[in-house]
């Protein structure tokens, strides 16, 4: 599969997606004003990715700050990946919070309410 | 014309003082868009980055001018129909126990009583409640053409704590001008 790797800006994050190194990352800030064209390419890509997924799949969200239109754009994705649980796969969800950061820690206990894939916290100072 | 300069010179020192025991860091009357948005988000965090308040409180701060502001360039009406700029106020001041975030904005009087209504709901949840409906919303809800997920006040009234502050004040027949006014505690 092609590898998607976003340098991220002010306001849309970096993304890796690399099937074949096992690398799955979003990270910095989301905030683009149109999520749907930021997030069409990656969420394309995480269908194909559906089709014949690892087996064993670690993504790593690692978000300094998202809007709330991209918080629904992370919960379509990881609909996505409840999927390839689904279908026999194992999947792990990386939750990375900066410690004087309860909201984000608190956004990803949200997302893991909703969603069947286990969740890692994993708390960073700087 | 010596009289009329005077007179703002009078007046932008009124406001300087006025800003000043206030401590209003940010004033802005116009067209709200993304370079606007982020103009203005990283123009206070570079303030705050540089006060000694807390991260915890920056970051609020921060989350929700963001989506106040989005809120302004995706839903704010224009006054007239050939105006097609979404435009707004927004006012950022330092109290001594809070931060607030005012933002007004033109808005058609059809859309006052469901607005009226959901902030209703959303100021008489706690915080798990709070929790819950953001929850069944962002199942529900889809990214609608102007980009929105209609989740912007219940992430704010989660994220500060505090009750959203708002009033309509009935400008016409049909606008009416929106002020909301986020409260942020220090500490």
């Amino acid at each position: 599969m092609e590898i998607i790797n976003i340098k991220g800006t002010d306001d849309t994050p970096n993304v890796i997606l690399d099937k074949a190194s096992g690398q799955f990352e979003i990270s910095g800030r989301s905030l683009p004003e149109d999520v749907n064209q930021f997030y069409e390419q990656i969420l394309d890509w995480i269908d194909a990715y559906a089709k014949e997924p690892n087996d064993r799949t670690e993504f790593n969200f690692k978000l300094e700050y998202f809007n709330t239109a991209s918080s629904k754009v992370i919960l379509d994705i990881l609909l996505k990946f409840e999927e390839i649980v689904e279908s026999g796969k194992e999947v792990v969800i990386k939750w990375h919070y900066h410690e004087d950061e309860e909201d984000m820690l608190e956004a990803g206990e949200e997302y893991s309410d909703i969603v069947e894939i286990p969740f890692d916290y994993i708390v960073y100072t700087d | 014309m010596e009289k009329e300069k005077q007179g703002f010179l009078e007046f932008a020192y009124q406001l300087y003082k006025t800003m000043k025991t206030n401590e209003i860091s940010l004033v802005y009357e116009g067209e709200v868009t993304q370079e606007i948005t982020k103009t203005f988000t990283s123009l206070t965090e570079k303030s705050l980055s540089k006060s000694a308040e807390s991260n915890t409180v920056q970051k609020k701060v921060f989350n929700v001018m963001v989506e106040c502001l989005q809120n302004i360039s995706k839903h704010a009406d224009a006054l007239s129909e050939e105006d097609e700029e979404r435009r707004g106020i927004v006012m950022v001041s330092k109290g001594d126990d809070s931060y607030n975030i005012i933002t007004g904005n033109i808005i058609k009087n059809e859309k006052v009583p469901d607005l009226k209504k959901n902030l209703e709901h959303i100021n008489s949840l706690d915080k798990e409640g709070l929790s819950a409906l953001f929850k069944q919303q962002i199942k529900e809800t889809t990214i609608s053409e102007k980009g929105g997920a209609g989740l912007g006040f219940i992430d704010i009234a989660k994220k500060t704590g505090s009750k959203l502050g708002y009033q309509f004040k009935e400008l016409n027949d049909k606008v009416s001008f929106f002020i909301l006014t986020s409260t942020i505690k220090r500490n």
